[in-house]
């Protein structure tokens, strides 16, 4: 489980986030909704400690994130999986080195367990021999299954996923929607993805928090998120005609 | 002053972060190997061709400046051999591979921030700083002088083809590049060298490493390196050539 306790960020004079608290769920897939501009990516980086907040703490499973000393916090984040918005594959490395990557840094697996790993995980996002392509050659769902295929390869106990299916079609979308939940299912991992896509959100969204003027402004999850009443969340999530009418 | 200030205190934070031992010594000299490639072996077709053109320019200039028929033909070897190791070589080469390498290294260390690759690396709890930089400092520590030597080398052959074309002999010429040597200027060509080196890699990757925005920005940190990176050069050189020879 993630938790995070009354944390607060600025830029300069703009108030990004405001007393925020929440608890994201193990075994379960946990949203941060919100408009583009809301926070949502900056709390995914406070929780990773990409980014300081000004107050507040973000405990894993108990364990205080901020007051551990810089080479605790490495150690920890190696049980951490992060899906960037834009992949963040290393560009001058095969698929086969970046999944390989973090094997070849905090194991000491052999080079055949190693590869054994690496084609399990690419078979897990269906991307079998796949291996010796350059993340140039690869399409936007194909970027976003290899991040996914290195966020796992560790086996981590947290998945943190940006955007996953931002710039995707909608068919692809919801393969990286189903293949997230699966693995969350499958592994019993604390899952947290960053989304305004309502598709994702209706599709797993197990545990939701709806961020709006910087505050955790609703919480609860998709069914619940239906039949709410909340004037700031029915004006986000409803805003398309074809969510207009599954609300009626 | 105060950014000034600002920017000092940002880079020894990160050359803090940059010195430490690696994680996995198997994936340093991977990395080493690769920066002595692309800082290195891929710089040697420059610093060739600009170094025979420029020796032989330099020669040139030499006898077409002695015209006093009591100077001895000779002068133009010793004048080149003088102008090449003591500051063509170590000064000139060192700023043309700021450009080189110091733009290269800015703008991939700074396309990675932009595209997040480098949060990825401290997700993965790798020491970015140290991963990405440390090989780049020790391949230039370790090149820029193996390219500097060449340097002097082809500029003296430059020099030499330069002389022929002024009407100096080839033993008039090889007389004057013997005549009182001393070695201690090749000495202190890669001491200066070795500074320089270290100035145009962590300086470069400074820049890159806080790159904050897109492709403009790139852009930006690439020249900001190259230009910090050549005024700093100047500005040590002064101070070693101060220290050093006098």
């Amino acid at each position: 489980m993630i938790e995070i306790r009354n944390i607060e960020k600025h830029f300069y004079e703009n108030h990004v986030l405001k007393d925020m608290s929440f608890s994201f769920q193990k075994g379960k897939t946990n949203l941060i909704i919100g408009e583009s501009g809301s926070g949502k990516t900056t709390l995914l980086k406070i929780m990773i400690g990409l980014y300081a907040s000004d107050s507040g703490s973000v405990f894993f499973d108990g364990v205080n994130f901020n007051q551990l000393k810089n080479k605790d916090q490495r150690i920890l984040r190696q049980e951490i999986g992060m899906l960037f918005q834009g992949g963040a594959l290393y560009d001058y490395m095969t698929v086969e080195e970046n999944i390989m990557f973090p094997l070849t840094m905090f194991t000491d697996k052999s080079e055949e367990e190693k590869l054994e790993r690496v084609n399990f995980c690419l078979q897990r996002v269906n991307l079998e021999n796949k291996n010796q392509l350059m993340p140039a050659e690869l399409s936007g769902g194909m970027t976003k299954r290899v991040a996914i295929a290195r966020a796992i390869s560790m086996q981590p106990k947290y998945l943190l996923c940006d955007e996953p299916n931002s710039g995707l079609d909608p068919k692809t979308a919801i393969l990286i929607d189903d293949l997230i939940q699966e693995i969350t299912e499958e592994y019993n991992i604390t899952t947290v993805v960053n989304t305004h896509d309502m598709n994702s959100v209706m599709q797993i969204g197990d545990n939701i928090a709806f961020i709006n003027d910087g505050r955790i402004w609703w919480t609860g999850n998709k069914e619940e998120l239906i039949n709410s009443d909340n004037k700031e969340l029915n004006e986000f999530v409803f805003a398309s005609k074809l969510f207009k009418r599954l609300k009626r | 002053m105060i950014k000034l200030l600002h920017h000092l205190g940002q880079y020894c934070i990160m050359m803090y972060r940059v010195i430490s031992k690696p994680k996995k010594w198997s994936v340093f000299q991977k990395q080493l190997l690769l920066e002595l490639e692309k800082i290195g072996l891929n710089s040697i077709g420059l610093v060739v061709i600009i170094s025979f053109f420029v020796g032989g320019v330099v020669s040139i200039q030499t006898a077409f400046n002695m015209s006093n028929p009591f100077l001895p033909s000779y002068l133009v070897g010793l004048a080149s051999r003088d102008s090449l190791i003591l500051e063509f070589s170590p000064t000139m080469i060192s700023l043309i591979l700021a450009g080189k390498v110091g733009s290269s290294i800015a703008s991939e260390i700074g396309t990675m921030r932009v595209t997040e690759q480098i949060d990825a690396l401290e997700i993965m709890g790798v020491n970015s700083a140290s991963y990405l930089i440390f090989p780049k400092i020790i391949a230039s520590i370790f090149f820029f002088p193996i390219l500097v030597i060449l340097s002097m080398g082809i500029g003296m052959i430059g020099a030499w083809v330069g002389a022929l074309s002024a009407g100096i002999t080839t033993i008039e010429f090889l007389s004057g590049l013997k005549y009182d040597f001393n070695s201690f200027y090749v000495t202190y060509a890669i001491i200066k060298t070795i500074f320089f080196a270290f100035i145009v890699s962590s300086v470069s990757a400074y820049f890159g490493f806080y790159t904050k925005g897109g492709a403009i920005a790139v852009g930006k940190a690439s020249t900001q390196a190259v230009v910090s990176s050549s005024i700093l050069i100047l500005i040590c050189n002064y101070i070693l050539t101060d220290l050093i020879l006098s």
